[in-house]
């Protein structure tokens, strides 16, 4: 089950906390790996830990439109002429109160969350479809189905990026292409890390399963929506929270 | 027929899986080979791809029969 040996896949935020553990969940189930993100030194530091093998390195600032458009191309041609698997994964907060979000402050996350996310599906599909098979797969946050406070501009992203999900798994679902976004819940990474002891009781209170995800419960997510297993699951979100909030 | 004609007609017969004697010049790519709105937007990829030229979204939508394709092609390809 869930075996990617011989596809290839293209992660972008890959140097993140859970941009990490996909790209290594990918890796061990055989899949070839496109890591990409904005600091070379860490992608050559994630390419060392999975062996140097299946796995070539592709620096892009998402937020810049020129880089962005030649990533997919860069990545089909490092995997060999195709990639089976998009990881819509990268993601920045810029988060202030919503009378206070600046014109800047909206436009880089909708830019880098959204945007980016929409150019690489539009550059991945077209292989994908001449060949009849493919996986998008789009990180996107509980909070773009909840709201919250203080991230007008992340949740609308977010919320975004599961719209323009489900629109573009109807187009090519008759493709043998499927298109899916996982939610993850409080996830512990370097962001959360950040937290104080009383943030992190009041958001644990939240928590049904009373702790912390970790990278590799949505690393294990995506694993599945890129199997074969999951071909008959399109348009879907799947929510990967500990039961903060289920919908 | 000419050379670009008979690769337009390989590519729609290949493409939308019809027997070669179908794919006339009239031939329209939904009312007569069943094409549907995602295959025209395949072929125009495939007919890019295949004659090194780029088809516009508007000239795109012109393109409604395999004479409109040929037509265009004759014209414009590289």
């Amino acid at each position: 089950m869930f075996d990617l040996t011989g596809k290839t896949a293209l992660v972008t935020g890959a140097t993140g906390g859970i941009g990490g553990a996909i790209a290594k969940a990918l890796h061990a189930q055989g899949a070839t790996v496109a890591v990409s993100g904005t600091r070379r030194e860490a992608l050559e530091a994630l390419a060392a830990e999975l062996g140097g093998e299946r796995v070539a390195v592709l620096p892009c600032n998402l937020g810049s439109t020129e880089e962005v458009e030649k990533l997919v191309p860069a990545a089909e041609e490092a995997l060999g002429g195709h990639v089976d698997i998009l990881v819509n994964n990268a993601g920045i907060t810029r988060d202030n109160i919503f009378m206070r979000l600046s014109d800047e402050a909206w436009d880089q996350v909708i830019a880098v969350n959204l945007t980016a996310a929409f150019r690489l599906s539009r550059a991945a599909v077209r292989t994908m479809m001449r060949r009849r098979s493919g996986r998008i797969i789009s990180i996107t946050s509980i909070v773009g189905v909840t709201g919250n406070a203080g991230q007008g501009n992340y949740a609308a992203a977010k919320a975004g990026m599961i719209g323009m999900s489900k629109s573009l798994a109807q187009e090519v679902a008759s493709r043998g292409v499927t298109v899916n976004c996982i939610a993850p819940g409080f996830i512990a990474t370097p962001m959360t890390d950040a937290l104080n002891e009383k943030q992190r009781e009041s958001i644990l209170k939240a928590v049904p399963a009373a702790k912390l995800g970790t990278p590799e419960d949505i690393a294990a997510a995506c694993v599945y929506l890129a199997s074969n297993e999951a071909a008959y699951v399109t348009g879907q979100t799947l929510h990967v929270n500990g039961g903060m909030a289920m919908i | 027929m000419s050379d670009i004609a008979e690769r337009v007609k390989k590519i729609v017969a290949e493409h939308l899986g019809v027997e070669a004697e179908k794919v006339t010049d009239g031939a329209s790519f939904i009312d007569d080979l069943g094409a549907d709105s995602l295959d025209t937007v395949e072929l125009v990829m495939a007919f890019e791809e295949a004659f090194n030229c780029e088809i516009p979204d508007d000239a795109a939508e012109t393109i409604l029969t395999v004479g409109d394709a040929i037509k265009f092609l004759e014209k414009n390809a590289a």
